[in-house]
């Protein structure tokens, strides 16, 4: 595969990859990183990317195992307690998130949820995709992935009225 | 869009059983201003998913890895590390070389005096030669 083919083929789902990168692993930093280094592994297995159905799902596949192994070897050392050190850069985002109250909750609610919903919530209502799809890149049956998600969109919905109803009453 | 249709929607939306249209539907929905009072909670849901995805990565890709870098960096160290152990080793010989001249020299040295030593003796013992045949009387031929 020629770089140009390369870059045709994996280049257009670059944002996913930081952005699903970015809602396990939480710093910018490390999402940024992360995406690097998922490109750097695409690229040396650029010969075997043909062999795929979906490149965009492999991809995805390869993101979620890189950042849960970022996630396990930072808990084995203990770097998981600076965690909260982490301060974001100042992403436009980030300071359209902090203008409106209710939105950050929602980023604070998603965090909170177990990886798995995170992943399940930010493939689907974010990434928008099928659930055939989420269920290979996950290697879970698509029931599975409903559940999962219906359980973090729950979750989510019932911390909100709870917040909501607080800041009324 | 009906407000019941959008209940029913949001229903299913949580049972996980909606489709991705139907989801977007809910995100136009919701994005839009006239959210139904006792809806709004979902208003913040909806409009973060909506922001999240505008989120891009922005720093450019690099596709050849930085580590060929750290190979040649340990190949010019290893270079620097041969070159120095050389030169080392000469600087070593050379000084190794000074001293035994020196040594050699000092010890020469010390023969030459003591030569000189045994040079005053043979004086002596030939001055007393002398004396001695002066004194006795040396056998006729």
């Amino acid at each position: 595969m020629k770089q140009s083919e390369f870059l045709k083929t994996v280049m257009p789902f670059k944002d996913k990859v930081f952005r699903v990168a970015k809602r396990l692993l939480v710093s910018t930093e490390e999402a940024e990183d992360a995406t690097q280094e998922l490109y750097f592994k695409l690229w040396r297995n650029r010969s075997k990317l043909k062999d795929y159905k979906s490149v965009e799902a492999f991809a995805m596949t390869m993101t979620k195992n890189y950042c849960f192994d970022r996630l396990k070897s930072k808990q084995a050392s203990n770097l998981k307690l600076i965690h909260s050190n982490y301060q974001e850069k100042d992403t436009p985002l980030q300071r359209r998130v902090e203008l409106n109250d209710s939105v950050s909750l929602v980023h604070k609610l998603i965090e909170n949820l177990p990886e798995q919903q995170k992943l399940v919530i930010q493939l689907r209502d974010i990434e928008e995709y099928e659930f055939d799809e989420i269920a290979k890149m996950l290697d879970l049956q698509p029931t599975a992935v409903r559940v999962t998600l219906s359980r973090a969109r729950k979750t989510i919905r019932e911390q909100l009225t709870k917040q909501h109803n607080y800041g009324i009453s | 869009m009906g407000l019941a249709n959008i209940e029913k929607l949001l229903e299913k939306y949580l049972d996980a059983e909606t489709t991705i249209a139907e989801e977007k539907e809910l995100k136009t929905y919701f994005s839009g201003d006239n959210v139904a009072p006792h809806l709004q909670e979902y208003q913040a849901m909806f409009g973060y998913f909506s922001t999240n995805k505008n989120e891009r990565f922005t720093k450019t890709i690099r596709l050849k890895s930085q580590k060929m870098n750290w190979k040649w960096l340990s190949v010019a160290a290893s270079v620097v590390l041969l070159v120095s152990v050389y030169t080392g080793y000469q600087n070593n010989q050379q000084k190794k070389a000074e001293r035994i001249y020196t040594e050699t020299q000092m010890a020469f040295g010390m023969l030459a005096a003591n030569l000189n030593k045994g040079n005053d003796a043979i004086l002596k013992l030939q001055h007393f030669e002398d004396t001695k045949n002066k004194i006795f009387k040396q056998p006729k031929k």
